[in-house]
């Protein structure tokens, strides 16, 4: 297959041709800088980055302050700490005044590995969504990763980025790629069902449609990047071309990107759904692919939900 | 008139003007208003380098009112020094005002940051210093904490943070009137001694009586000397202070005085 970039390479990249371009940008990190790659920005620009130590409640709420100046804060740590560890300061210190930080984060989902359930962050993007004023999204591979960080620096107000430890297939290319914010992406045409993914499972849900094909089944695949605000136009348009859709996330069922679907054509076209995702389990311990086998996200498990929709059609 | 005089005088008017607004609102904190009052005064009408023609003026000294429940305090000063007209000041948590329940940054000209949630003002407050810092402008960010609000671990974070960092722009004051909500912070968690704390953390201690004019000024001009520490400005505060029946009292942590009591306390407050 293509080669496999990890997002959070790309977000280290963006970041760092960010600060070339825009003196506004800094950079806050709790001691994990060398994991979410701030260290290349850190490296580069000293006095724009800031090490708030392993005190991350305090790192937002002095990211908050900051952004009252006029700064561009980008505040990076893991997702299990960027998100439910500084809820209360992300609501009330930053979403509640909209002020412009945006809270990029890696090593989210359970594809972290090893480390085991503690830092495999599965509710992430749920409690994100829950706040308002908050966009949150979640880039597929290393080139709509760089774009994200790009759009995220010109988009004035609080923005949530996910990224992954683990390298991601590129399924994007560099020369053709246009990212549109707030929009979701049809990147294969299909008539039978759609595929909705986010993150790395917008690979698993290419793979997936690839193979079904074979099988005679044509699934559409879109990409759902920005999962807040919702794309509602484009979600409904596609589930009523197909009408059958199947989401696909490294997250939580409950909460994420297969929420934010059912709620949409809940109110909107119900059709027959199906959501791969984690079924509301902490993750544990093991290598990345096996772990993905493991809670049933891979692109095996996208295969088997799109025929079980295509049953209820 | 001497300074301290008037001075004295605004923190009079100021004490009516929450009595007023909670009054006429029928809900609010009093109590932590009230024991704040003198130094907000000080802060506003003699210390910080401000112009409420420009709230956003960027060079402007920034004051973050971390415990963020005290916001009759903030508007009342504001009010009087005219970032808005003072009649909107009876309009305190209505629907139709700006004046939320606790500082709303977005809502309210001259609030320089939202508050609410304990622990987090002073974070903020370090943001702010820090760009100061980065931006080698001379303004200074001014904070004040509850001696119950700083039981909250982030505040600890903050300290820490800010006296590493060796933030001397920062001045922070904890309203230090031994009270909280269900009663007397000896009796929940006491967080005494707060300046030996502060000073462990790295900042320049300053203890002070709360309501003499003259020692706040004084603590204020020893605070602008100091260089490469925060400076903390312990207070020793009544909760309630100005109103008899509310002085010492945790029942007016969070109470509206009814109108016979708002009477009662404006009448001593004359």
């Amino acid at each position: 297959m293509s080669e496999k970039i990890a997002t959070r390479d790309a977000y280290g990249e963006a970041l760092l041709e960010l600060g070339e371009k825009n003196e506004d940008i800094v950079v806050f990190d709790a001691d994990v800088g060398s994991s979410t790659r701030v260290k290349h920005f850190a490296g580069k620009f000293p006095e724009r980055f800031f090490q708030m130590g392993i005190a991350e409640q305090n790192m937002v709420g002095t990211a908050a302050g900051m952004a009252t100046c006029g700064k561009i804060p980008f505040v990076s740590t893991f997702a299990v700490f960027g998100t439910a560890r500084v809820a209360d300061q992300v609501r009330n210190s930053i979403a509640y005044p909209n002020l412009n930080v945006k809270i990029a984060v890696t090593h989210a989902g359970i594809t972290v590995g090893e480390d085991g359930a503690t830092h495999q962050a599965i509710e992430d993007i749920g409690i994100m969504r829950s706040i308002p004023n908050m966009t949150v999204i979640v880039p597929g591979d290393a080139v709509e990763a760089k774009e994200v960080v790009k759009a995220a620096a010109e988009y004035d107000g609080p923005v949530f980025m996910r990224f992954t430890r683990g390298g991601v297939p590129v399924v994007f290319d560099e020369e053709e790629y246009e990212f549109k914010w707030g929009k979701v992406m049809p990147i294969k045409e299909g008539s039978d069902l759609t595929i909705f993914a986010t993150g790395v499972m917008v690979g698993e849900a290419l793979d997936a449609a690839n193979r079904l094909k074979e099988e005679g089944i044509e699934a559409e695949v879109v990409n759902v990047h920005t999962i807040k605000p919702i794309d509602v136009e484009g979600v409904v348009a596609s589930a009523k071309k197909t009408g059958a859709v199947v989401t696909a996330e490294e997250h939580n069922i409950y909460g994420g990107l297969g929420s934010a679907i059912a709620e949409v054509l809940g109110e909107n076209h119900p059709v027959p759904m199906k959501r791969v995702g984690v079924k509301d389990t902490f993750g544990r311990s093991g290598g990345p692919e096996e772990l993905m086998d493991y809670f049933e996200i891979s692109a095996e498990h996208v295969m088997s939900a799109a025929k079980e929709v295509l049953k209820r059609k | 008139m001497t300074e301290i005089k008037q001075l004295e005088d605004k923190a009079r008017e100021i004490r009516r003007s929450i009595l007023k607004m909670i009054g006429a609102a029928g809900s609010g904190h009093p109590g932590g208003s009230l024991s704040a009052t003198d130094i907000v005064t000080a802060l506003y009408f003699k210390e910080m380098n401000l112009d409420s023609d420009n709230p956003d003026w960027d060079e402007r000294d920034r004051f973050v009112l971390s415990k963020g429940h005290a916001a009759p305090v903030l508007y009342a000063a504001l009010a009087e020094k005219g970032y808005f007209p003072k009649e909107e000041l009876q309009t305190l948590r209505r629907l139709d005002s700006h004046l939320q329940g606790h500082p709303d940054m977005k809502k309210t000209l001259g609030v320089d940051m939202t508050t609410g949630s304990l622990g987090q003002g002073i974070s903020a407050a370090e943001g702010m210093a820090l760009a100061a810092k980065l931006d080698q402008k001379d303004y200074r960010v001014f904070t004040m904490l509850g001696d119950g609000e700083i039981e909250e671990g982030q505040v600890w974070e903050a300290a820490m943070s800010a006296g590493y960092h060796k933030l001397d722009n920062l001045i922070g004051f904890v309203d230090n009137n031994h009270l909280q909500l269900v009663g007397k912070t000896e009796d929940i968690l006491d967080v005494h001694p707060v300046g030996e704390k502060f000073e462990a953390f790295g900042w320049h201690v300053i203890e002070i009586d709360g309501h003499n004019m003259e020692e706040i000024l004084e603590a204020l001009t020893e605070a602008n000397e100091v260089k490469d520490k925060p400076i903390m400005i312990v207070a020793n505060t009544v909760k309630g202070k100005g109103v008899s029946f509310m002085e010492g009292e945790a029942g007016w942590h969070g109470n509206a005085p009814n109108e016979e009591e708002l009477k009662k306390a404006l009448a001593e407050l004359n």
